[in-house]
């Protein structure tokens, strides 16, 4: 039988304020256990919420983005459940009213585009954390967590493979980094994935029973643990037995995923409207501020790029990868003149060259190396003919190992391109009485002679002369 | 000890008493009489002098307010740093709060010593102070009765002359049942008044902070202190600071009072019905007129308020869990059982049956039907008083059906307690403000209680027309004799 795989993500981004949704306390990571979480946060006997208008902001600033419905009146609710790392034996979260609703996420998987749902998103606290280690037969509790600020986004199951689904989660990374709501850290959790996951026959309507992989902090693992429950789903299956839902956790060193609890065991959240915190009115001067406030978004982008520069989806996709790379691509083709003309030559060597750089020192594109004013520098150079491809190339190694500037870079290696005619006719003399041979069998119509004196030329100048007016030259001579 | 606040501020100002004496005078009279009432939990006498000696010398320094140096009681619901705070349960019986509620923060402004912190049924839980995990508290009118509850301790210690004043809080008739059984007079402010920043939650929705004291006019002197904004409290009203005094010697002609005839039904007892009815006519005399309104849906008022008030209960309460702080049983197996063991251990019957009761209205498939069915009855409720405030100033009635009741004639019978309340819980659904002022005595020589209600932020009006009863009868200056 063929099958097809169902996915739909929530996302737990942890949102880019100073101070926790509910309280003042900070949300800085790595401090000590406990020092950053104040009266509210502790759940002493008395204290109360009080809602940080600035995550407030963040969550619209991501609605804003996904063209989605902002409710203008938005509700926080009561999810009960006892914990010892929940200080309030409640998370505060949004249930019925989320501030987010609707929306949608353009991906690309190799030539395809697809356009993926999102169902809503809505703010929430995060909880603190257990700490089994260390503590000989008891457990630690660090509430420095505790009500940091979270927007859960939550997607349509629209998508259909591993593939897909981390393509919706880089596009999704990208879109919370890019509007500066999340700073995108994986390793510190504040992008954590859970996938539901389930199969079905092809041309099957209803969805298969899903299992939800819980907290995946890397692309990879996502790929690697969905790709292994679609199997183990599908083995299930064919084996005669019936998936039970479940909620399942990734072991990155066995690569498989392990049923958590199952839904016989599933909470009664009890979730009612939080009485300590009125309904989130959202005014339209505040949603017009913000939507004032927001960048060109990668979507918008993309477009721009292809239909201005005349740029591939491909290429418009990758210099649109994060906001540094759009910004440097920009930077550089502002530095350069006549702009339209000059795209596929900033992006083939912000692309090429210059990506394969930052790949092999593993630096980001926020700490490159080479302004984009200095690469602009090279560029143009190449434009103008001063530059061949070959010595543009070793512009640029100097440029990446040693810094400076390209016209320095060529003034000091020598590395000019050789155009004056009277320097280079006496090379092609040169070349022409050394190989009468070559010019015999140019003669009687064999062009490959032809190539064979132009790379003579291009010797015997040591590559800086210009080849096209080495091409040039030379017919004038055999003419 | 029948000082009203006045009094009292006079004689500090005159010089003729420092606050140090006042506090040791009630000092010395608590601990007389609490051996018998049983009226407060804490008594920190150091402190409460430490506090006085600094009224003192603030007074000396020239910097004293009216109330500088008046001690006052603290109903041992309101976190007070470096106080036991114990909501009257078990499971807070070790808790030393290290911060204050916004209320003791502006008590602390005012200068105004702390003379202890009063019994009240656990986590307010309750109308005749029963349920307290320290003792009932006793009627000073009658020790073999109840002070009503749940500021049964509050009520008891200002009727028994064992402080001043003192703080409550309502959330649906505990200020004003305490009162009236006490026959003192306290005030449930509208909802977001009074900050209830650092005030332990019973139900966040209906709870209000609010004073307590002799004399109407005390209560508009404490609600002075005890109002204003809070940001910590979303809940608190941003509103420009009243004086609630500045009405108080109004004239009452033309004033229209709305009688509720839901509230002259039966389960009245004659001697209230014969009281309230007395207290009408001196109104009337007052040049008071009155009018006969409709609260067609109050009636479910106790249905609801035992809906909507467990259900935030049962959320509020699951913070004591024996982790962080309070009760933790000594010996468990496991994570669940030290949960089940420390919450079985520290809460009584009440609180218990009340957390079982919420958690119920609030499980899958039973929410509509009672949660939401008991939001869109509140709405009913207030529409109903909104209606009635288009023909009338201010209701009145009865503040609780029956006088102080003995203990334990109730405590089995959770229904019968709970229609202690009923003519006090719609006011807290519908976010009102109400009082209780005393009007007169049953055949045994029990107080009875006048409530009155008022629109929203009406308190310097309610204030107004209590003060002007209390200035033509005398039903408040009686004291309890015989303790």
């Amino acid at each position: 039988m063929q099958w097809e795989t169902v996915i739909g993500l929530e996302v737990h981004t942890q949102l880019t304020t100073q101070s926790k949704i509910f309280s003042g306390a900070s949300i800085a990571f790595g401090a000590a256990p406990n020092t950053q979480a104040c009266q509210v946060d502790i759940a002493l006997p008395g204290v109360l919420p009080v809602l940080n208008k600035g995550a407030v902001e963040r969550a619209i600033r991501f609605g804003l983005a996904i063209g989605a419905k902002l409710n203008r009146t938005n509700v926080f609710a009561r999810k009960n459940y006892f914990y010892p790392d929940l200080p309030k034996g409640y998370q505060i979260s949004q249930y019925e009213l989320p501030i987010v609703e609707g929306g949608h996420l353009s991906i690309q998987v190799g030539d395809a585009e697809k356009t993926i749902r999102i169902t809503r998103a809505h703010l929430e606290e995060d909880a603190g954390k257990s700490l089994h280690e260390d503590f000989h037969g008891m457990t630690g509790i660090d509430l420095n967590r505790a009500g940091t600020p979270l927007l859960e986004i939550v997607s349509e199951p629209d998508m259909r493979s591993a593939k897909e689904a981390v393509a919706y989660a880089r596009a999704l990374h990208t879109l919370v980094t890019w509007i500066g709501i999340c700073d995108g850290n994986m390793q510190e959790g504040s992008f954590r994935v859970d996938a539901n996951v389930s199969v079905r026959p092809v041309g099957q309507k209803e969805f298969g029973t899903r299992r939800e992989i819980k907290n995946l902090n890397s692309f990879r693992f996502l790929e690697q643990a969905i790709d292994y429950e679609v199997r183990w789903q599908i083995e299930r299956i064919e084996d005669g037995h019936k998936i039970q839902q479940a909620t399942v956790l990734f072991n990155p060193d066995t690569g498989e995923t392990r049923a958590m609890r199952s839904k016989e065991d599933a909470h009664d959240y009890r979730y009612f409207p939080d009485p300590d915190l009125l309904p989130v009115k959202l005014d339209e001067a505040w949603i017009e501020q913000v939507k004032a406030g927001l960048p060109e978004l990668p979507e918008q982008k993309q477009a721009r790029y292809r239909e201005r520069f005349g740029l591939s989806a491909y290429d418009a996709g990758t210099l649109t990868a994060s906001r540094a790379m759009a910004e440097y691509f920009e930077a550089v083709l502002a530095a350069l003149p006549a702009r339209g003309e000059n795209a596929k030559l900033a992006a083939n060597w912000i692309m090429g060259d210059l990506s394969a750089a930052l790949n092999k020192a593993e630096l980001d594109i926020a700490a490159n190396r080479i302004p984009a004013k200095q690469l602009a520098g090279l560029l143009a150079r190449i434009q103008d003919g001063t530059l061949s491809g070959k010595l543009a190339k070793q512009v640029f190694e100097a440029m990446w190992n040693e810094g400076g500037e390209a016209d320095a870079i060529i003034e000091a290696k020598g590395l000019k391109q050789v155009s004056d005619a009277g320097a280079i006719e006496p090379l092609i003399d040169e070349v022409l009485a050394a190989n009468p041979k070559s010019v015999e069998e140019f003669r009687s119509g064999k062009e490959k002679a032809f190539n064979a004196l132009v790379g003579q030329v291009m010797k015997a100048s040591k590559g800086k002369a210009n080849p096209a007016q080495v091409n040039e030259l030379l017919r004038k001579k055999l003419g | 000890m029948t000082h009203t606040l006045r009094s009292l501020s006079t004689l500090l100002a005159d010089g003729k008493a420092s606050s140090v004496e006042l506090c040791r005078d009630y000092l010395a009279r608590i601990q007389a009489l609490n051996p018998t009432l049983n009226a407060f939990i804490t008594v920190d006498a150091d402190r409460t002098l430490a506090e006085a000696a600094a009224a003192d010398a603030r007074r000396a320094a020239g910097q004293a307010g009216p109330l500088t140096g008046v001690p006052v009681a603290h109903k041992d619901i309101f976190c007070a740093e470096g106080w036991l705070t114990t909501c009257g349960s078990k499971i807070l019986a070790n808790f030393v709060s290290p911060y204050d509620a916004h209320v003791i923060e502006q008590f602390k402004a005012a200068g105004m010593p702390t003379l202890g912190k009063t019994n009240m049924d656990e986590f307010a839980m309750g109308s005749s102070n029963e349920t307290s995990f320290f003792g009932p508290v006793k009627n000073p009118w009658d020790t073999a009765r109840v002070p009503g509850g749940s500021s049964g301790g509050s009520a008891a210690c200002v009727a028994a002359g064992l402080a001043p004043a003192a703080t409550g809080t309502d959330t649906g008739g505990s200020i004003r049942q305490p009162a009236a059984l006490c026959g003192i007079t306290g005030l449930k402010p509208t909802y977001g008044v009074v900050s209830r920043y650092g005030m332990i939650a019973f139900a966040s929705s209906l709870d209000q902070g609010g004073p307590m004291g002799r004399t109407a006019e005390d209560c508009a002197w404490l609600l002075n202190v005890m109002a204003g904004f809070d940001v910590r409290d979303s809940t608190s009203l941003e509103r420009v600071k009243e004086d609630y005094t500045r009405d108080l010697t109004k004239p009452l002609a033309g004033l229209r009072i709305g009688l509720p005839r839901e509230f002259f039904g039966e389960g009245l007892s004659g001697d209230t019905a014969r009281a309230v009815e007395a207290a009408i006519d001196q109104y009337r005399k007052l040049g008071a007129e009155t009018v006969e309104v409709g609260l067609p849906n109050s009636r479910l008022s106790v249905a609801a308020y035992y809906v909507l008030a467990p259900a935030e209960a049962s959320s509020n309460l699951s913070r004591f869990d024996g982790v962080r702080y309070g009760y933790r049983t000594p010996e468990y197996r496991d994570l669940t059982d030290m949960y089940e063991k420390t919450r079985a251990e520290g809460f009584g019957a009440e609180v218990k049956r009340r957390i079982m009761i919420g958690t119920y209205v609030l499980s899958h498939g039973y929410y509509d039907a009672y949660y939401i069915q008991a939001q869109r009855l509140r709405r009913l409720i207030a529409n109903d008083f909104a209606e009635a405030f288009r023909q009338c100033d201010v209701i009145l009635g009865p503040t609780a059906p029956t006088t102080a009741f003995r203990l334990g004639e109730k405590a089995d019978d959770p229904v019968q307690m709970y229609l202690s309340d009923i003519y006090t819980i719609a006011v807290n659904l519908a976010g009102l403000p109400g009082m209780s002022l005393p009007c007169g005595f049953d055949g045994q020589g029990l107080p009875i209680g006048l409530q009155l209600i008022g629109n929203y932020f009406a308190e310097a009006k309610m204030l107004n027309v209590a003060h002007q009863f209390q200035l033509a009868t005398d039903w408040h200056a009686r004291a309890p004799q015989g303790i």
